[in-house]
């Protein structure tokens, strides 16, 4: 098997065997869908005005909880090290990991939105339009993070920083994603937003396997 | 190139912005008291009154924080590619400043937002991308502070940098994008009439300067820093 293949598989495994990581960021997501409505109230009007944004900021949320692990439990046990002199590149180690980390979260926030779409009140064209935005736009949240978990790989408490860093980085795609829903919702179309975010994220996942390799390689040559 | 690494020994930066503080620092001083007495004396504007002063406090500040994040990214390519010893020490001076400029430019803004659009905040493209330069800068000086070994923070910070540069663009634009979704811009075009033109210049070099003056400051103070915590360690071993 190929060196690629074989640190995606060992990395989805790791992440569905080790604390339950993608039911973690399930649960978190539907919680945070719960505590809206009691929050700004039952009016299912509103509530089906404000769910693309609500569950896009969620969704990006969530995905960032398992983000500060990505290649700090491999660097604390040296694994990082090993893989890194293995003869796949750093950046396709970096690219495999953004990859495991979207299936093991990115997706099943993406499958399950349909169902909290169907808490908010949201007909069924703008959550079809939810769920591509989501399809398309969380990969780009899983590469940004990628950069952000690699800078601060190395802190104990990395993960308080890690959001600072990377939800500026992440306000285009909570705009195009949320944007879409809400054309949809106006009787307008969503194509230009969806277009816009696929940019965006083809742009995230093909840039950003550099710049986290970058901040990897640092780490580890001190 | 050649130019810029002779200043990269500290000591020649030293000599150099020793001699040339005095000038930006009273040039600024001056600049400034220039600049505030022409932004008083102007006439008031025909819409906007008395408040058009704002802007020639307003405006400069929001050009200087950009201007510094471009030179913190500049910095950090330097850092990354060429490994310039003092642009690691240039960007993080420069960071705070430029965090100091952007919550100027939005603050002057909410002010002045009050009296022509009758609320402190609209979540209007402008001060909406703002808000995120200013939590970026928040980031960038964070990540400096919570890595302990120097050279390691300085190269991390140099890569957020860089990736914050590629990305800044992209914020604006989709600010921007997201702005016109539902409603036309609020912020009718400002065309200046001439005589608004000397204070906004004269402001503009007043920021300039007072720009150099605390950033060169900034960097003479980490430097002598550094040199401070190497004594002390020769000194205990």
């Amino acid at each position: 098997m190929n060196p690629f293949g074989t640190l995606l598989l060992r990395d989805l495994k790791l992440a569905a065997r080790s604390g339950g990581g993608a039911a973690l960021a399930l649960s978190f997501f539907a919680l945070v869908a719960t505590l809206v409505p009691l929050g700004v109230g039952a009016d299912l009007k509103l509530l089906a005005r404000v769910a693309g944004g609500i569950l896009w900021v969620a969704a990006v949320l969530s995905a960032l909880l398992s983000l500060d692990r990505l290649f700090q439990g491999d660097f604390e046990d040296g694994s990082l090290e090993v893989i890194a002199l293995s003869p796949l590149a750093l950046e396709m180690t970096a690219l495999a990991k953004i990859m495991a980390h979207w299936l093991s979260t990115g997706l099943p926030l993406t499958l399950l939105s349909p169902v909290l779409a169907l808490l908010f009140n949201l007909d069924v064209a703008p959550t079809v339009t939810l769920f591509l935005s989501l399809l398309i736009g969380t990969p780009a949240v899983s590469a940004v993070g990628a950069i952000g978990a690699s800078l601060t790989l190395s802190l104990k408490r990395g993960g308080l920083i890690l959001p600072l860093i990377i939800l500026p980085l992440l306000a285009p795609a909570v705009i195009f994603g949320a944007g879409a829903v809400r054309l949809v919702l106006d009787g307008m179309g969503s194509g230009s937003a969806l277009g816009l975010l696929a940019a965006f994220s083809f742009g995230a996942v093909l840039l950003s396997p550099f710049a986290a390799a970058a901040s990897v390689r640092l780490n580890l040559g001190g | 190139m050649q130019f810029l690494f002779r200043y990269a020994n500290p000591h020649n930066f030293m000599r150099l912005s020793g001699a040339v503080l005095p000038f930006t620092a009273i040039g600024a001083a001056l600049a400034l008291i220039a600049g505030l007495y022409l932004s008083f004396s102007v006439p008031p504007d025909y819409q906007q009154g008395r408040t058009v002063t704002i802007f020639f406090i307003h405006v400069p500040a929001a050009t200087m924080a950009m201007g510094t994040y471009i030179a913190i990214a500049l910095c950090s390519l330097l850092s990354l590619v060429w490994r310039h010893p003092l642009s690691d020490t240039a960007a993080r001076a420069a960071a705070p400043l430029g965090a100091m400029f952007t919550a100027l430019g939005l603050i002057t803004g909410a002010l002045w937002g009050k009296p022509m659009w009758g609320t402190y905040w609209v979540w209007d493209a402008r001060l909406t991308s703002f808000l995120l330069l200013l939590f970026i800068y928040f980031g960038y000086m964070a990540l400096w502070s919570a890595i302990e070994d120097e050279a390691k923070a300085a190269r991390a910070a140099a890569i957020l940098a860089l990736v914050g540069a590629v990305n800044i663009p992209i914020i604006k634009y989709s600010v921007d994008w997201w702005n016109t979704l539902h409603q036309g811009s609020t912020v009718t075009a400002f065309k200046m009439a001439a005589v608004y033109y000397p204070p906004f210049f004269t402001m503009l070099l007043a920021y300039s300067l007072l720009f150099a003056t605390l950033w060169m400051i900034r960097i003479r103070t980490a430097i002598v820093e550094r040199r401070a915590r190497n004594l002390m360690q020769g000194a205990a071993a």
